[in-house]
């Protein structure tokens, strides 16, 4: 297990280092000069345009100021952004943020999600299924600014039971009802995985001896259907999970969250190179922390599974 | 400037009905019975794009931050005529050479007093070369400027005594104390200059409000301000501060005020503009200010120069349906255009001669297209570039259609993906198309919707226009004396624009916005953004 462990760890080396230098490119092969941009629709004088791209090392070429990225990433300098503030200063404000706002979501995803799907799947066919799965369909087909507009205009503006968008801070209370919004879209496919899932357990034969041995379903359910159920479930909101902390531009921009997905957008638009690449560095490490534990997480859920050697 | 970010786009809702252009008037003052002088008023903004240095300040998210913080030797009001707040008086027998004397015993918020050499200090920063400040161009008028080494001291200004300074410029410009409300010439204390960068996270200024203490800026959430209890001109605060809050579309600012979330808007989503007015009835704006959106087509295109180009350029003119655009793809929120600068800057008229080539007339448009055509017939496509990422795409598409109607010509957007990539091709001459202009003024005067656009080499001059009577027209203007006199001659250079249409006007910039029930005395300035400091709210 360990070494498993380690491997996966000096994996991610190379990983990270290729994506830091394909974004790098990326960024820098993105067109338009963004000191120009700094200027509206104003012309700047040359001069002042030149003094200022040698100030972030924009007249050097590309894999020099990779370089010199690189160089100061090792020395604990990610860089700071035209406004003066240091990217690390951003990363340390918006990741909690995003990252409450994903726990929250994932909490109310898993829980209507799973129970939902249990029910479905206990009950096949009956009237509750039958309704879960309209919703589920309808809820799947709506795009997410949709449920996030119709929610801000009933919640929000017309029964005034939570604030119209997030306040300074970001408090839980406030990112309720964007985590529903989020919720919506994955309880969908959660409470259908789920279901697929139980009816398919339910047939095996593990469930059946357990029935027999005259256990009563009180324990059934959740020991040996539930748990088993749950593998492709824990794997989707685990991926889930990484795909919500990389930032829900969408739902931050209505909810106007202070979060990675905004400030993404933001310095994309602005050319902000530094921010940007550290962004997306960062994002990378949580995918791959993630995926590692999803793969740890099957070991416990499923004991058939061993990471030997 | 106002670079305007992407909201995610609402459902609009096809509005019928006609929209009065007519501005809303702001709040009358009424009573103040339940206004506290304590509550504070909330705002929308955005993240300022660079320090809060007033020299770097140049985009709408952090000059409505120093403007309220720093106050400078004059200011504008509602109407955008200049007084004076820091100054005394501003003197000047030749338009060349100012004396200034600023008020005695004024201070920034952390004691240092506010003296000529705040107003000297600052303006060499933000002068200097190495300093690459972004409004640096403001202080190339005064004597020994230069883009090409680094002055550390300009030699045109000097410091008389403590409250005292004059400013000699290299030729007369007349409208230059008009410039002095600006933000690029706030004073600076001397301490900011220590550490600039620290000074730009957590500035002091001499303004109506103040930063309400250290990390008062929370980066992408808001900024609070206080009163400052030691400012002592025209623009004191009767509230008890101002929360700007930082919103990444304008959507969710909307959403706020009809929760109730905030107090004043200066900005309404294009989902919400033909409801607005009667949503927020009797709380609403929608007002031309001093900004105008031009399109230009460079000489230096085929078919566009001499006097087959003037043809076509009038012809281009005459075949756009202004009214038609203002009222269908904006609500009624543009106001169509009359001439270059725009309606609320002093000397502005709507018949200067030859302005009727910005009338819709699709016959004679059809007539002058034709006349171009017997000269070097036209063939392949007209089109306008445009950055995709602000908005504009409906405007533009509809300007095309229209050409592509009234003349029976192929013409169509050019669109380019990100702002960035749109100015550098305007910047470095490669944009191959016409494209769309737009001048926000940085002061209310004519000469600045004219000088930094159409005279030859000038810094914005983005169709490389050149008319010697232009440029003389211009000299003469600024070195009169007279603000009339000079407005006179700066009307000439328009009654020749018309003729030579380096830029095609197309229509003025409204601000809309609405307020919640809880303020009162709300009033949008000149250039858009709400007179904060007479703003009354109650708890």
């Amino acid at each position: 297990m360990a070494g498993y462990i380690v491997r996966r760890v000096l994996q991610a080396i190379p990983v990270l280092l290729g994506t830091t230098f394909l974004i790098y490119f990326m960024v820098f092969a993105m067109p338009g000069d963004p000191i120009v941009a700094l200027f509206g629709d104003k012309t700047p004088p040359p001069q002042v345009i030149e003094q200022l791209r040698a100030r972030y090392h924009f007249d050097q070429p590309f894999i020099v100021q990779y370089f010199i990225f690189l160089g100061n990433i090792f020395r604990g300098d990610l860089g700071v952004a035209f406004s003066g503030q240091p990217v690390s200063e951003i990363l340390g404000a918006t990741f909690p943020v995003t990252l409450r706002l994903a726990a929250l979501a994932v909490f109310f995803e898993m829980v209507a999600g799973i129970s939902v799907g249990l029910i479905s799947g206990l009950r096949k066919g009956g009237i509750f299924d039958a309704s879960a799965l309209v919703m589920s369909l309808i809820l799947i087909s709506l795009p997410i600014f949709v449920v996030a507009f119709v929610a801000q205009f009933i919640f929000g503006i017309q029964l005034a039971w939570f604030r119209t968008t997030v306040g300074s801070g970001a408090p839980i209370q406030d990112l309720i009802l964007p985590a529903i919004v989020l919720a919506t879209i994955s309880f969908a496919q959660i409470s259908r995985l789920t279901r697929a899932s139980v009816i398919d357990t339910e047939g095996q034969d593990f469930v059946r001896t357990a029935a027999s041995k005259g256990l009563p379903r009180t324990r059934i359910v959740p020991v040996h259907i539930l748990r088993n159920s749950l593998i492709p479930v824990v794997t989707y909101l685990a991926v889930d999970f990484g795909t919500l902390m990389v930032g829900a531009t969408v739902t931050e921009g209505i909810f106007n969250v202070p979060g990675v997905g905004r400030t993404l957008y933001q310095a994309i638009i602005r050319g902000e190179g530094p921010t940007v690449v550290a962004f997306v560095t960062i994002m990378v490490l949580i995918y791959l922390v993630v995926n590692l534990l999803v793969d740890l997480l099957y070991a416990v859920l499923d004991p058939r599974i061993r990471y030997a050697k | 400037m106002k670079i305007k970010r992407i909201g995610v786009a609402a459902i609009a809702l096809a509005a019928a009905g006609a929209l009065t252009l007519s501005g809303c008037t702001a709040g009358t003052p009424s009573s103040t019975e339940g206004a506290s002088s304590s509550a504070v008023i909330t705002t929308n903004g955005s993240e300022p794009q660079n320090p809060l240095i007033p020299t770097n300040t140049n985009e709408t998210g952090g000059s409505k931050i120093t403007e309220s913080i720093f106050a400078g030797l004059v200011y504008y009001d509602a109407k955008g005529a200049p007084h004076n707040d820091v100054a005394e008086s501003i003197e000047t027998d030749d338009s060349q050479t100012y004396t200034i004397k600023i008020r005695d015993g004024l201070k920034f918020t952390n004691g240092e007093p506010v003296d000529a050499n705040s107003f000297v200090d600052a303006w060499n920063y933000g002068a200097a070369l190495d300093n690459a400040q972004l409004n640096s161009y403001f202080f190339e008028g005064i004597e020994g400027f230069s883009y090409d080494e680094n002055v550390a001291e300009l030699p045109g200004l000097k410091v008389v005594d403590d409250t005292t300074f004059t400013v000699k410029l290299t030729q007369p410009e007349s409208d230059f104390p008009l410039r002095l409300g600006y933000t690029a010439f706030k004073p600076l204390p001397a301490s900011a200059f220590d550490d600039l960068a620290a000074f730009g996270e957590n500035p002091v200024g001499n303004g109506p409000y103040m930063l309400d203490g250290e990390g008062a800026w929370k980066h992408n959430e808001k900024i609070d301000l206080v009163v400052n209890p030691d400012y002592d001109g025209p623009l004191k605060p009767v509230n008890g501060g101002l929360s700007i809050v930082f919103y990444a579309t304008q959507e969710a600012s909307y959403a706020d005020l009809q929760g109730g979330n905030v107090d004043v808007l200066d900005q309404i989503p294009t989902g919400a503009l033909a409801s607005y007015e009667s949503e927020f009835e009797g709380r609403s704006v929608n007002q031309a200010f001093a900004g105008i959106q031009t399109f230009t087509v460079p000489s230096r295109l085929p078919h566009f120069s001499d006097e087959e180009g003037k043809l076509r350029l009038a012809a281009l003119s005459k075949a756009i349906n202004r009214e038609e655009i203002t009222d269908v793809i904006f609500e009624g929120t543009r106001s169509p255009a009359h001439d270059f600068t725009a309606p609320v800057i002093d000397g502005y008229s709507e018949d200067i001669k030859g302005a009727d080539v910005l009338e819709f007339d699709a016959d004679a448009a059809k007539d002058l297209w034709a006349q171009a055509d017997a000269i070097s017939p036209w063939s392949g496509t007209f089109q306008i570039g445009y950055n995709a990422d602000g908005g504009h795409g409906p405007w533009v598409d509809a300007v095309a259609n229209q050409l592509k109607n009234n003349l029976g010509i192929d013409a169509s957007g050019a669109p380019y993906p990100t702002f960035a990539e749109f100015r550098t091709a305007i910047t470095d001459r490669t944009i191959q198309t016409a494209f769309r202009t737009g001048w926000q003024a940085d002061y209310p005067a004519l000469y600045n919707f004219l000088g930094p656009i159409y005279g030859t080499g000038a810094g914005s001059n983005d169709g490389d226009y050149s008319n010697p009577e232009v440029d003389s027209l211009l000299d003469e203007g600024l070195s009169e004396t007279d603000l009339d006199a000079a407005n006179e001659k700066f009307q000439q250079v328009q009654e020749i624009l018309f003729e030579d249409l380096p830029a095609i006007p197309l229509w003025y910039y409204n601000v809309n916005g609405a307020w919640s029930e809880s303020v009162d005395n709300v009033e949008y300035g000149w250039n858009s953004v709400p007179l904060y400091y007479q703003i009354t709210k109650s708890e």
